[in-house]
């Protein structure tokens, strides 16, 4: 497949927004683990929410 | 699970964790056929190959003024209704929308230099997506400057219902004024004068996007309920810890008073 003259503009556009999506993905996936794994050392630590669910309960 | 049961930070983190392996695998599927579509979709007579990168700048260009669409929703949510996720929604929203503009930017940027010769000009439609962005910033850094959640879910709120005055603006720039951007051709009354062959990759690639703009929301969303939950389990046992330091300082100075 030949994109012409402009293949690097094409390239980069393809790219960056590959590079832009899968950052973001990446961010709020590691924020998530970060989080759960904050929450799991409170519940260990025997701090529990008011309900007496554990804090990593996704419930 | 009605609408209203939503309203349940615990019961919508139940219903994000049933359905966001779903939504991801039906994006993925969606996204895959969208870029199969442009890739192998024809090269334009007047642009060539260089059309391809309207498979990736409009759709972010459409979802950059939809996001602050729905988190100017949100806002109203927050101010009028005061419904506990909406301005978990807006927050959660605001960095992914900020990125869809960057990317409906830079990506119009690299089109514009072969098409146009230029990468910018401050025209209207390329200065109020700049401000767009912009706004998107403010918004982020207001959330992280203000401690307490629901003092800055007020203030965004206002600042987003006040930054929705731009959305009509970056839509009908391209008629009010005289602008290097060409006009709609595709969201227009008259119905799209885009050809098919470039019409069904791009609605594909838009519906791709917007499905990516829903899972990445719907993740950052639980997210921020569970940055809100390890706060307030943090401040529980801060003040937990305070109690015990000041039972053990009454108790030091208590033998002293009795005597």
């Amino acid at each position: 497949m030949s994109l012409g003259p402009y293949t690097s503009f094409i390239v980069a556009s393809y790219a960056l927004v590959t590079a832009v999506v899968l950052i973001l993905i990446i961010a709020i996936a590691i924020d998530y683990r970060s989080l759960r794994q904050r929450l799991r050392e409170l519940d260990q630590s025997g701090i529990t929410r008011r309900s007496g669910r554990s804090a990593a309960d996704l419930r | 699970m009605t609408l209203i049961d939503l309203a349940n930070p615990s019961k919508f983190l139940s219903l994000t964790a049933r359905v966001l392996p779903w939504l991801a695998a039906v994006t993925a599927i969606v996204l895959a056929i969208g870029l199969y579509q442009s890739a192998t979709a024809p090269d334009d007579y007047q642009q060539g190959a260089t059309v391809k990168i309207m498979f990736v700048h409009v759709p972010n260009a459409w979802l950059s003024m939809l996001v602050w669409g729905v988190m100017s929703l949100a806002a109203l949510g927050t101010l009028v209704w005061r419904h506990p996720l909406a301005d978990v929604a807006a927050k959660a929203a605001a960095p992914i929308g900020a990125a869809f503009t960057f990317l409906a930017l830079v990506t119009g940027s690299l089109w514009g230099r072969p098409m146009w010769g230029t990468y910018w000009e401050w025209d209207a439609r390329l200065t109020s997506v700049l401000i767009l962005f912009l706004m998107y910033l403010g918004l982020i850094a207001l959330w992280r400057a203000v401690e307490d959640p629901s003092r800055a879910a007020r203030a965004a709120a206002v600042l987003t219902l006040v930054g929705a005055i731009n959305l009509p603006i970056i839509k009908f720039s391209v008629d009010w004024w005289n602008t290097l951007h060409q006009p709609a051709s595709v969201m227009r009354l008259g119905g799209p004068t885009l050809d098919r062959a470039f019409l069904v990759p791009l609605l594909m690639m838009a519906a791709a996007f917007s499905l990516l703009f829903v899972t990445l929301l719907l993740a950052a969303m639980r997210n921020e309920i569970l940055r809100r939950r390890l706060r307030s389990l943090q401040m529980m046992q801060a003040r937990a810890f305070s109690s015990e330091v000041d039972a053990g300082s009454r108790e030091k100075t208590v033998p002293f008073g009795a005597a």
